[in-house]
């Protein structure tokens, strides 16, 4: 276990000196605080809570940005590691590599954590400043956050999984882009072609929404969206399918990172360094 | 106590055999130097021996355990060839990085650092480091933790002579500590007086394994005697001696061990005639080379 700490706390270094830290705060605090401020603006006094208004429009970012930051920070883990010959000399310490998997992905996963909490804990601010802390629910906050990391823990994941199947990180930063290409935007697209194309038959109501809950974008964009007014503002997706409970979106989301990091944990067990 | 065990070890990768039937071992405290050509086969064994490849056969034993299992990856300290370090580290974190995972309290490493002569150094990025002071970083890793079996590929490439006396020096006193050392290296010369026994690879094949003494021996090469005279005596000093003469006033002639002590006593009869000798057994370079040409001989 203290080998784990050992290797966070080098991780957590490494990500300070090569500005991961400071990109992903960066990005996170100007997008949250941009959209926060703009977000309010269309609702004005319409006498919905703003912060729910707010939490809806980072929703959004988030499902781009969270898992971005997670392949971005993840992918250069073990491909790189072997090709730079870092790695070979690692594991002739007493270490597994279950060890050092786990303490890159909790160091990443910090990073990940603070540089969202920072984002929303804007958002709280801004919106305290501009309507007063009165009347204003945290709850989608938290579960914003809550679910955030979650996300982040997912792409963490796969990106180490790619990190362990290629040998270069070049390519493996190709592929990361590829996913999460497809993961944010075609999926989405595809569906939504998809739906149009069937019209209300077959697909929209039995097939769709085990797809859509399949990609852990999508499942996260499903916890966090209010079901009532504000979800057809943000996202046409949410209101086309038929309605899906909390459940099923929430296993998804929990599912993900455990079988992602097992994955990648199988793949990281047979790289020869 | 035999630190490290390996025997008809074999190891191919599809039809390419890189390690073919080797069988080696080390004591504690035994310094063994393995020679070989580029592609000969010795960062492979070497990296079997860490468990960082597994075996096609054959069996090794690293104090009596399975390479790569904890107790052995506790006992061992590694220095790779061309050690790489994350850059954006500082010497001193990444090394207090090495002595968390081996146990190690950081003032011991600190203590390594000043071993190596890196103290002025150690809060400096490592990406700002010249090969030798990497390779130095990488010596002191390897001997946190007072190692059972040291490791070491090329240890000494990049390194200046100096330096490179100062690294035999460390590897010296892991030895009188009790530390098997295991290297590998090109630069011949410095391991006839830093090594117990030398073991030759040449195509995965292990061609020979002794002290040079006995291998100086068991290889039959002759003692060069140089011998100086004047221009004038030359001459004269060649009919006498046989011997070729390679330029107006020196001869050379080749000699066994046997018939050196004769040799000598000739010519110092000689008297005024010679000016100087120089005498020069069979180096490390004469002896590798003629174990490898052997070998293609062979096959």
């Amino acid at each position: 276990m203290m080998s784990v700490f050992a290797i966070v706390r080098l991780e957590l270094l490494i990500a300070r000196r090569n500005m991961w830290v400071a990109t992903s705060l960066i990005l996170m605090g100007l997008f949250s605080s941009v959209l926060t401020l703009a977000g309010g603006a269309p609702t004005g006094t319409l006498g919905v809570d703003p912060l729910l208004v707010a939490v809806t429009s980072i929703t959004t970012l988030s499902v781009y940005l969270v898992p971005l930051i997670g392949l971005l920070l993840s992918f250069d883990s073990i491909a790189g590691e072997a090709e730079r010959g870092t790695l070979a000399l690692s594991l002739t310490y007493p270490v597994s590599r279950g060890e050092i998997l786990l303490g890159k992905f909790l160091a990443h996963l910090m990073v990940l954590g603070f540089a969202v909490a920072v984002g929303l804990a804007l958002t709280a601010g801004l919106t305290i400043w501009k309507y007063g802390a009165a009347d204003l629910s945290y709850l989608p906050l938290l579960k914003l956050f809550a679910t955030s990391l979650a996300l982040g823990a997912a792409f963490l994941g796969i990106g180490y999984c790619v990190s362990a199947l290629v040998r270069q990180a070049s390519t493996a930063s190709g592929i990361v882009i590829i996913i999460w290409l497809v993961c944010v935007v075609l999926y989405d697209l595809g569906l939504l072609g998809a739906l149009v194309a069937d019209s209300g038959g077959y697909f929209t109501k039995t097939v769709f929404p085990w797809l859509l809950i399949a990609n852990p974008a999508d499942a996260f964009r499903l916890i966090n969206m209010p079901a009532e007014t504000v979800s057809t503002l943000a996202s046409g997706l949410g209101a086309a399918g038929p309605t899906i409970g909390l459940a099923s979106p929430l296993v998804s989301l929990l599912l993900w990172p455990v079988m992602a990091l097992f994955l990648a944990w199988l793949a990281f067990r047979r790289v020869e360094p | 106590m035999t630190a490290l065990l390996i025997e008809n070890v074999s190891k191919s990768y599809g039809p390419l055999e890189t390690v073919c039937d080797v069988s080696l071992h080390l004591a504690a405290g035994e310094r063994l130097a393995l020679l070989g050509h580029n592609g000969a086969g010795k960062t492979t064994l070497m990296r079997m021996v860490l468990g960082l490849t597994p075996l096609t056969s054959g069996k090794i034993e690293v104090l009596g355990v399975a390479p790569g299992s904890r107790a052995a990856r506790r006992a061992i300290g590694f220095l790779p060839e061309s050690v790489a370090f994350h850059g954006a580290l500082t010497g001193r974190e990444q090394l207090h990085h090495f002595a968390r995972l081996k146990s190690v309290k950081a003032s011991v490493a600190d203590d390594f650092l000043e071993r190596v002569g890196l103290t002025h150094a150690m809060n400096r990025k490592i990406r700002t480091y010249s090969k030798g002071m990497r390779q130095r970083i990488g010596l002191a890793q390897a001997l946190l933790g007072q190692p059972k079996l040291a490791v070491l590929d090329e240890p000494t490439s990049g390194l200046d002579p100096i330096s490179r006396h100062e690294f035999y020096d460390i590897v010296d006193d892991l030895a009188k500590a009790g530390t098997a050392v295991l290297l590998s290296s090109h630069a011949l010369t410095d391991l006839e007086t830093r090594t117990d026994r030398i073991a030759i690879m040449s195509k995965g094949r292990l061609l020979a394994n002794d002290s040079l003494m006995s291998l100086r021996k068991s290889a039959g090469l002759p003692i060069k005697v140089q011998v100086t005279a004047t221009e004038a005596t030359a001459d004269q000093v060649a009919q006498r001696l046989g011997g070729q003469r390679i330029n107006g006033c020196t001869i050379t002639l080749n000699v066994q061990q046997e018939g050196k002590v004769a040799l000598l006593g000739e010519i110092a009869s000689l008297g005024n005639l010679v000016k100087d000798i120089d005498v020069t057994p069979a180096s490390l370079e004469d002896l590798y080379r003629h174990y490898s040409t052997a070998d293609q001989e062979g096959t």
